[in-house]
Order: C-alpha cells, then sequence, then structure tokens
C-alpha cells in the first residue's frame, strides 16, 4: 500500500469536508445568525402573541433588526413578556410601537416595529409602550363572519 | 408448567444480562480512550483507517446524498405547490436535510458500508488468532488496532455527513431550478432565511458527532467481542448493522427533542 | 527457586473453566536453552500450558515461573516487558493478513525499536533467508501456501532474537517435506539463538527426531517423561498407543456414553 497515494486521498476526503461545511455556512445559513452582532435587549407586553416564538425575526420596515430571545407570561398582569435584542445600530425612540405581524395569510409571524417621533432613544432594559397584539384569524371570523360576538369574549385588540 | 417465578427468574435474568453487556461496552468505551495515546503518538495509524473507511465511504455517500436531495426537491415542490408556496421549496430541503437526513442516512449508509467492514476485520483478526499474537508480542490491540480504527470513524462520519448535505442540497437545487423552474435567486434566498448556522447546521454537526461515536463503538466492540468462528463474525457484523440502525435512530429521536424542542 | 538452569517452571499448576478442570497439579520443568516438546491427544489441556505460559490465562493453583518471575503475579507492565522476551509460534500461523511478508516479519522491530529504516531491511531479509522466503518478501500471506505461511510465521517469531520461543502446533497440518523443513528450522533457531523452546504438539515421529525433552500429558497429568529414548523404551500403555496410533487402548475410542444395547432399544434419550 503506497502511504503518499493514502495520504493524498485522505487530504482530498478532509478538504471536500471543510469545502462543504464552508458551503453550508455561506451559502445555505444565512449570514447575520453567527456573527453575533452586539445588541441591547427591549421587552414588550402583548396581550396574546399568537404564534410567535423564540428566534422569530424583528423587523423595522421589513429589515431584519434582532431576534426574539424569550417569552414569559407575567402573572402580574396575565400579559405576555416578550424579550427581544435589537442590533446596536439600530436605535428607535422610545414611543416606538411594536406589533405582532403574519407574513401572509399564514406565513410566519415577527414583530414589527414603528418609530416615534420623541427625541429620547429606548436604551438596553427598557420597555416599548406601544404595542398591538397578534390578529387572530379565529376572532375576525367571529367578529366579523357570524357577528355573534358574545360578552365573555374579549374583543379582537385594535 | 412454568411458575411465574420462573417466569420472574427468566425476566430477571434478561435483564441482568443487557445490563452487564452495557457495562462492557461503557468499559471498552473508557479502555479505548485510555489508550489512545498510541494514535497521537502515531498519527498515520489513524490516517489509514480514515482512508479505509472514511474514503471508500465517498461514494456511496455521494450518490445517495445527490438522490436524497433530488426526490426530496420533487416531492416537497409537489406539496408545496398545492399551498402556493413553492417557492418555499430550498428551505425546506436544506432544513430536513441539515437537521435530519444528512446526520440519520449518512449515519446508517456508514455503519454498513464501514461499520459492518471494521467489525468483520477485527472479527476475522480475532479468529485467525492475530490479536492474541499482538497481545504476545507485547502489544495492546486495543491500542494498535481497535482505537484507530475507532478514532478514524469518530472522525470520517461528520465529514460524511457536510458532504451529504452540501450535495443534497445540490441535488436539490438541480431539480427545482433546473427542472421544474423555481427562480434560483428565490431558492437561495428562502433557505438562507430559514437555516440558521448555530440552531440548524451546528447541531446538525452535533448530532453527526455522536452518531459516529455510537456507530464507530459499535463496530468495533461487536468485532471485539464476536464468537471467533465463521458464524460468529458474520453473526457479529449483522449485528453491528441492525444495532447501530436502532441505536442511530432512537438517539436521534433524543437529540431532536433535546435540540429543536428545548426541553 | 532461583534455579539457574531452569528457565520455564510449573509447579502443581491446576487449570480449569468452571466446573471443568484442564489441568490437575501438573509440574514441569524446562531447562535453559533446550527444545522440550509437550504432547498429548487433541484436547488434553497442551494448548492451555502455552497460554499459562505466555500469561494469556492465570493458574487456578500453582505458580507458573518463567525467568524466575511468576507470571501470573504480573502486572500488564512487567508482562509486557516478560513477552518482549517471548517468541510465539500461532497455530494458524496468525500472519497480519494486510501486511506484506517483509511488513508482517519488520512489525515487532518497527513497534519496539527504534532502528532505522536501513537496518530493519537488512534484519527483516536476514530472518527471511533463514526460513528460505527472502525471494518472497513483497507476497501478500493470502498469497502464500500453508507451509510457505508457517515459515514466514516463524521468521516473524524470532525477529527480535527471543529468550523463550513457543510453538503451538508447528507441524500441523503440513506435507511431509514442509513438516520435516520446519522441524530443522525450530531445531536450529533453537541452537543459534541459544533459545529455550516449548513446541506443544501430537506429531510424536516428527517430536522425537529433534527434541531434548518430552513431557506427554494426558487428562491433565503428567503421565511420562523423558529424552526420545527414554520414550522409545517405554512400555507405557498409552506411550504405545500414542506411538503406534492404535485407535482404542487407554485413551478409549468411544466418548463416554450409556449402555448402547440399552440407548438402541430404550425408550428414547
Amino acid at each position: 500500500m503506497n502511504r503518499n497515494m493514502v495520504d493524498l486521498w485522505v487530504g482530498f476526503f478532509v478538504a471536500l469536508g471543510l469545502a462543504a461545511v464552508v458551503f453550508l455556512s455561506l451559502k445555505v445559513a444565512n449570514q447575520s445568525s453567527f456573527r453575533s452582532a452586539p445588541s441591547y435587549d427591549v421587552h414588550a407586553y402583548f396581550t396574546n402573541i399568537g404564534g410567535l416564538k423564540i428566534h422569530s425575526p424583528v423587523k423595522s420596515a421589513g429589515v431584519v433588526i434582532g431576534r426574539v430571545t424569550d417569552i414569559q407570561l407575567d402573572t402580574n398582569n396575565y400579559q405576555a413578556k416578550v424579550s427581544m435584542a435589537l442590533d446596536n445600530r439600530y436605535r428607535f425612540s422610545v414611543d416606538s410601537s411594536a406589533s405582532i405581524i403574519t407574513s401572509g395569510l399564514l406565513g410566519e409571524q415577527y414583530i414589527g416595529i414603528e418609530v416615534g417621533a420623541d427625541d429620547t432613544l429606548l436604551a438596553d432594559g427598557d420597555n416599548i409602550e406601544f404595542t398591538s397584539s397578534a390578529l387572530l384569524l379565529e376572532k375576525l371570523i367571529g367578529a366579523f363572519g357570524l357577528n355573534q360576538v358574545s360578552g365573555d369574549k374579549e374583543p379582537v385588540d385594535e | 408448567m412454568k411458575s411465574i417465578a420462573d417466569y420472574l427468574t427468566l425476566l430477571g435474568h434478561q435483564v441482568t444480562e443487557r445490563l452487564v453487556l452495557l457495562g462492557a461496552v461503557f468499559h471498552f468505551l473508557f479502555s479505548i480512550f485510555f489508550m489512545s495515546g498510541t494514535c497521537l503518538r502515531r498519527p498515520w495509524l489513524v490516517v489509514r483507517e480514515i482512508y479505509f473507511v472514511g474514503v471508500f465511504s465517498l461514494l456511496i455517500i455521494t450518490v445517495a446524498g445527490l438522490f436524497v436531495g433530488l426526490v426530496l426537491g420533487l416531492q416537497m415542490y409537489d406539496t408545496l405547490e398545492r399551498f402556493g408556496s413553492g417557492d418555499g421549496v430550498g428551505m425546506v430541503v436544506a432544513l430536513a436535510l441539515v437537521r435530519e437526513l444528512g446526520p440519520v442516512l449518512s449515519a446508517l449508509l456508514f455503519s454498513s458500508r464501514a461499520g459492518s467492514a471494521i467489525t468483520a476485520e477485527i472479527g476475522l483478526m480475532k479468529a485467525t488468532e492475530q490479536l492474541t499474537a499482538l497481545e504476545m508480542m507485547a502489544i495492546q490491540p486495543l491500542a494498535r488496532v481497535i482505537a484507530p480504527r475507532f478514532w478514524a470513524g469518530v472522525i470520517s462520519l461528520p465529514l460524511l455527513n457536510v458532504i451529504f448535505c452540501a450535495v443534497g442540497i445540490f441535488g436539490g437545487y438541480l431539480v427545482t431550478v433546473k427542472l421544474l423552474g423555481v427562480d434560483a435567486g428565490t431558492f437561495w434566498s428562502q433557505m438562507q432565511n430559514a437555516v440558521d448556522f448555530r440552531q440548524d447546521i451546528l447541531n446538525g454537526i452535533i448530532k453527526s458527532v455522536i452518531f459516529a461515536l455510537a456507530v464507530s463503538l459499535i463496530a468495533v466492540f461487536e468485532g471485539y467481542s464476536s464468537v471467533p468462528t465463521a458464524e460468529g463474525v458474520s453473526r457479529a457484523t449483522t449485528r453491528t448493522v441492525v444495532l447501530s440502525a436502532l441505536v442511530v435512530l432512537a438517539l436521534d429521536f433524543v437529540l431532536t427533542a433535546f435540540m429543536f424542542r428545548g426541553f | 527457586m532461583n534455579d539457574k538452569s531452569t528457565f520455564v517452571e510449573l509447579d502443581q499448576v491446576s487449570f480449569g473453566y468452571g466446573s471443568r478442570t484442564i489441568l490437575r497439579n501438573i509440574s514441569l520443568r524446562i531447562p535453559r536453552g533446550k527444545l522440550v516438546a509437550i504432547m498429548g491427544g487433541s484436547g488434553c489441556g497442551k494448548t492451555t500450558i502455552l497460554r499459562l505460559i505466555g500469561g494469556q490465562i492465570k493458574p487456578t493453583s500453582g505458580r507458573v515461573m518463567v525467568d524466575n518471575q511468576s507470571v501470573a503475579a504480573l502486572n500488564t507492565h512487567q508482562l509486557f516487558l516478560l513477552r518482549r522476551k517471548m517468541g510465539m509460534l500461532f497455530q494458524m500461523g496468525a500472519l497480519f493478513t494486510d501486511q506484506t511478508v517483509f511488513e508482517n516479519v519488520a512489525f515487532q522491530m518497527r513497534e519496539h525499536t527504534d532502528l532505522p529504516e536501513a537496518l530493519i531491511r537488512n534484519l527483516v531479509l536476514m530472518k527471511l533467508q533463514a526460513v528460505g522466503l527472502r525471494g518472497a518478501h513483497h507476497l501478500m500471506p493470502s498469497e502464500l501456501s500453508g507451509g510457505m505461511a508457517r515459515r514466514v510465521a516463524l521468521a516473524r517469531s524470532i525477529a527480535l532474537d527471543p529468550e523463550l520461543i513457543l510453538y503451538d502446533e508447528p507441524f500441523a497440518g503440513l506435507d511431509p517435506i514442509s513438516l520435516g523443513v520446519i522441524g530443522q528450522l525450530v531445531r536450529r533457531f533453537n541452537d543459534a539463538l541459544g533459545a529455550t523452546s516449548i513446541i506443544v504438539t501430537h506429531d510424536i515421529t516428527e517430536s522425537l527426531n529433534i527434541v531434548d525433552y518430552l513431557y506427554m500429558i494426558a487428562e491433565g497429568v503428567v503421565i511420562a517423561e523423558g529424552t526420545p529414548a527414554d520414550i522409545y523404551q517405554s512400555t507405557h500403555p498409552y506411550l504405545k498407543q500414542f506411538v503406534n496410533g492404535h485407535a482404542d487402548g487407554p485413551v478409549p475410542f468411544h466418548y463416554p456414553a450409556p449402555d448402547y444395547a440399552h440407548d438402541l432399544l430404550g425408550d428414547g434419550l
């Protein structure tokens, strides 16, 4: 058995494997996720988050500016407390509003942020005061289609 | 007539036997770790085995990966198109391959291509007294024969996995973009939007490393503990393939539960 | 027991697997530099003796001494040091099937020494020349005949000039010519290397030609011992059966069984 031949083939094999890893990380995966850009955390309370999940994107004007990092039920007010990490490059005024939006009729849900007019900017750990919750299809149908909004159901938010 | 006590004894015996076997497997694993110094001092021993288990598996892995990618592309496009989301096919193909099909299928193919060969080789070395001969030459078979094959498997399978995934995604690209006319830009951008490096690709590779440890351990253990006869070696070889498949699939469920559901 | 002239000694050794006893209080003494045969029928425990000497198994009672060390009391490291003084020829040769004849013989030199490649090459060719197979150094073990494979294995077992050479059935399955060749080589290596050799075999004719001393074992005990001349003159019934190859005698033809007529006429087993 020729040792050089074996070395050559094993070298080729390992190079091929490394090339595959490079392909997977550059061409297949999204770039943003593995350079962990410096970020700051903000929180927002929603009465209903619908299908929002950890790692869901946070967008402003359609551009991804951060990710949802944590979702918890706050038992003080029984609202969902959503934490998100926003890219340090993007700063928003304290009166910005966050809403849960569905891309397409059945698509994934994300948090959309609309910028406000205040001069003070959101800092790490701040709360976004103005929020609008997820639009639930069932409730929409209940409200408009069948015209029988019963008292115990809470109305669709905004 | 067997009494209930007899059945209980039988059950107890079976359980004890399994536990003893499990203990033997882990003791064996630690012995391999302990005896791996030789592999570090003489990497050529491992390189040579990588040639036999890794390079020789390249062909089957690339061909299988390509076909899996092609079929996934066809089937997923067909299904997604019913909901008008045929554009998302790239994402589905990539996620399925990177998270599940890549690690699992490459492990299954590897166990039948290379694992069985390792078992048969070690079993035959045992049957022809080559392992005893090594011991009588004052050389540890565990260090000289078993550990290099084990580490070669552990190194090769993750590499084969990423090659499998890359080729499979390329296959999906071929069939959906070139054949079915999905826009190339949409194909890649949908994929990039959904696939996360840490969450999906890194977890897939971690899965593959764990499968590699399991499959390689089963292969060398079955060979080393095989009954040194023609029948014994053939049984051991079969057991390697069957046991590897079961262990890989069971481990896959557990790992998936931990990684992607966040238990 | 610190006897300079004794290299291997078994002192009241017993061995068994579970309830099956293979050796019963057996005692052997093998002097340094001698070629000694341990003989007996199939399954009498001869190979077990070799494995006890090589430290592959431990006696259930008694002591196995090699070079004034109790084999069973050694730890792995010490045992491996002792084994470097030993060479062993296996029944089936046990050549490494993935390596050439040359690499097989060079194996221990590469593993245990830091000799330069040129020197290893010369040593290997010398060993192969001694067994007459220098021209076959590039062949794979699968390309060798049974007799040639045995000779390569022989060259490999003396690769590091051992002080003790153990032969497990060196004559089994060989044609008369190869058998004679191996016999001559065994004798020559013993004398040329100044080694002590132990042959385990059931081939009495060939052994009587070459050995210095014989032990005859049956059912786990030594039943006769002596020089070849002693054995020829012995009137021991077992020895006579063994030397002449009678089917029945002290060693019964039949495995112990219930009465034949009873078995055939009775109502089943």
